[in-house]
């Protein structure tokens, strides 16, 4: 396939079936898509109401506690001798991460809806706990399909969820992680489809999700964008975020999609290294194919199936990656790069002990390229990084990792 | 041209004025020999059509019976190639029972629609039912299998109301596919009652057979449904048989026949003394 002309306009994707180019869709069992033909109708019409996004913006200021700061990183940007890294600080968010933006969002709009019922898949926890959260904030009853081997790596979040009233179920099918969560919550919904909500976590899934998705996330973009124009006078050279199924980067770079100038880099995960089996970078090492609802970039092997992905961050543990990165990827509107476990635990620690802040092991990973990125920009330019998560969940894993036992 | 079969195989049903016993198995569970054992057996134990799933990693509509089905599958090996393979093997010595695959996009996108088509006319396949590709979705594929003569079965559900019926039935050819429960394979129960008036509007809507399932797993189950539907589906009872006979290490081709005979006794006897 020869690869599509650069667009003119990203505003207009995607079309009215949810395709972004070749990528998107809706492709769920029949007895799901009168669902989903609904709830793209329900979307539309909040998206559209001023009180829907009036109410949205209440919660996230008093509730989420936005806009959350955009921060010059100076240590970082000394340690590194290039552009000046600036973070924005997502992971200070109310519950820890960039998760709440879209639990929020999806929530008032299951409640708008008349849904009685939410459930959730998670990774790392923090989509399962923003989703508790809102849920607990809102009176309704929440179940979160988390791997069997996430709740063993993400213990914390787990006990989080339960402290907020949700039901964490492990899903023990597949390898489990987040793609049988996933897989698990779909069979949920399709079992109870009279009173339930599924709220995904990132910006995969059928039409309308990866688009309802990316809206509420890209809070961070537009905030970011204003703030650095008001703290430098000028748009950054190049924004960066980690990407698992890629919700906070798409809401980092949607609202710069039009801003030819400013580069555009997703990090995803190499875990042992993209030459290896062990890896979750979907556009690095996978092939389009069809899962969980949407056409994508999917790890596969030559029959079709699909191969589980590994790295140490459990949050961007996913064979697949939103369908709006397959098009930015193949229109080479963003640049796609990734990040080994060995060298996201040298920037977890990094971080810590330079700007004294523990990031997610998620944003790790962009970290470890951005220093490489702000020595090739060069020292008058500027990057932009998305910190879209704390550490706290992780200490565990780090200190296994680095052979401590705490 | 296969579909032909499957019409062939209806118009013979409604001469007989009875519905059609149509089994479900998952190719290479718990191996490829075995499978193609049980599909030999399965026209003399009872079953009017057959469907064979090919097993897919992430089968999001199904049950856990059926997923493990499918992890037996491919720990034994089997592709979506070998299913075909199973197909043609089959047609050596059947040239009448109709051939339906049945799973889930991702094999069959990564295969090429044309490629596929192709090889399953081929292998003797006579329709195709892909549970995650909905209408809107489907045009590509139509294309490839009406060019082979291989119908792309369709599914409707309870949710699926008046206004989005017809778009379920465009393009679909051989019979439609009735999900009787909201819900994933082989865990809830069918209501009888709820079934008949589904079936009488889709089959209104499409002039096709209406073949039902996902919640037909005894023999009773199976004769209500049979008597108003035109074919009783029942996959997920004949895999739990495939299961325990293998587990007990007991001849799972025997033991899978034979609860096929019994649940095809209930379908066929259903509507004896009624016109």
């Amino acid at each position: 396939m020869n690869a599509p002309a650069k667009p003119n306009d990203y505003s207009a994707y995607p079309d009215a079936n949810g395709r972004f180019g070749g990528f998107g869709g809706r492709y769920v069992a029949e007895t799901l898509m009168p669902l989903v033909l609904d709830l793209d109708k329900a979307y539309a019409e909040a998206k559209a109401d001023p009180a829907f996004q009036a109410e949205l913006k209440s919660y996230n200021t008093h509730y989420a506690g936005r806009p959350s700061p955009l921060y010059f990183a100076e240590r970082l940007t000394e340690h590194f001798g290039g552009a000046k890294i600036y973070f924005k600080r997502d992971e200070l968010n109310h519950t820890g991460s960039h998760k709440i933006n879209n639990a929020l969002g999806q929530i008032l709009l299951a409640m708008r809806m008349g849904k009685t019922r939410i459930i959730a898949e998670t990774g790392a926890g923090q989509h399962g706990v923003a989703t508790a959260t809102v849920c607990a904030r809102f009176g309704l009853p929440c179940v979160v399909y988390m791997g069997a081997t996430d709740v063993e790596r993400q213990k914390p979040n787990v006990f989080r969820m339960n402290l907020l009233g949700a039901e964490v179920r492990p899903v023990t099918s597949g390898t489990g992680t987040l793609k049988d969560a996933m897989n698990e919550a779909m069979r949920d919904w399709v079992t109870n489809v009279h009173d339930t909500y599924y709220l995904i976590g990132t910006a995969a899934g059928p039409h309308p999700y990866p688009v309802m998705v990316r809206d509420f996330q890209s809070v961070i973009g537009s905030e970011a964008r204003e703030q650095i124009l008001e703290m430098e006078g000028r748009l950054p050279d190049a924004v960066v975020a980690c990407i698992g199924g890629g919700s906070n980067a798409i809401g980092l770079f949607h609202p710069f999609l039009n801003d030819e100038s400013v580069r555009l880099i997703g990090v995803e995960a190499a875990g042992h290294g993209v030459s290896t089996d062990k890896h979750a970078a979907s556009l690095t090492g996978g092939r389009p194919g069809v899962l969980h609802g949407n056409r994508t970039y999917l790890l596969q092997d030559d029959d079709g199936q699909i191969i589980d992905a590994h790295s140490i961050s459990a949050g961007l543990d996913y064979p697949g990656i939103g369908p709006e990165h397959s098009f930015l990827h193949e229109v080479g509107r963003a640049e796609y790069v990734s990040t080994t476990d060995e060298e996201a635990l040298a920037a977890f620690q990094l971080c810590s002990t330079l700007e004294g802040i523990i990031p997610a092991l998620e944003p790790a990973h962009a970290l470890a390229r951005v220093g490489e990125i702000a020595k090739e920009l060069g020292k008058d330019k500027i990057v932009v990084m998305n910190l879209c998560g704390r550490g706290d969940k992780d200490i565990f894993t780090v200190a296994d990792a680095l052979g401590r036992s705490i | 041209m296969t579909k032909d079969r499957i019409d062939r195989r209806f118009a013979a049903l409604k001469a007989e004025n009875r519905a059609g016993f149509v089994t479900y198995v998952m190719a290479g569970d718990p191996d490829a020999a075995t499978t193609l054992s049980v599909l030999k057996g399965l026209p003399a134990a009872g079953a009017d059509l057959i469907e064979l799933g090919f097993p897919f990693s992430d089968p999001m509509a199904e049950g856990p019976t059926i997923q493990r089905a499918a992890q037996r599958g491919l720990a034994s090996g089997m592709t979506l190639q070998g299913t075909l393979d199973l197909v043609a093997a089959f047609r050596e010595g059947d040239a009448d029972t109709p051939v339906i695959l049945m799973g889930y996009l991702n094999p069959v996108l990564h295969r090429g629609f044309e490629s596929f088509a192709a090889a399953a006319a081929k292998a003797g396949v006579d329709g195709l039912i892909i549970v995650d590709c909905p209408p809107e979705e489907a045009d590509p594929l139509s294309d490839a299998l009406e060019a082979e003569g291989i119908a792309l079965i369709r599914l409707a559900a309870p949710t699926t109301d008046d206004a989005r019926l017809p778009a379920v039935i465009r393009r679909t050819s051989g019979f439609v596919y009735y999900v009787s429960v909201a819900g994933v394979t082989g865990v809830k129960e069918a209501d009888a009652d709820a079934v008949a008036p589904a079936v009488q509007r889709i089959r209104q809507a499409s002039g096709l057979p209406v073949a039902v399932g996902f919640g037909i797993r005894t023999p009773e189950r199976a004769a209500e449904v049979a008597r108003v539907a035109d074919a009783a589906v029942v996959g997920s009872a004949l895999v739990d048989e495939i299961e325990s006979a293998a587990q007990l290490n007991e001849n799972v081709t025997e033991k899978v026949l034979l609860k096929a005979s019994a649940l095809a006794k209930a379908v066929r006897s259903a509507r004896v003394g009624t016109k």
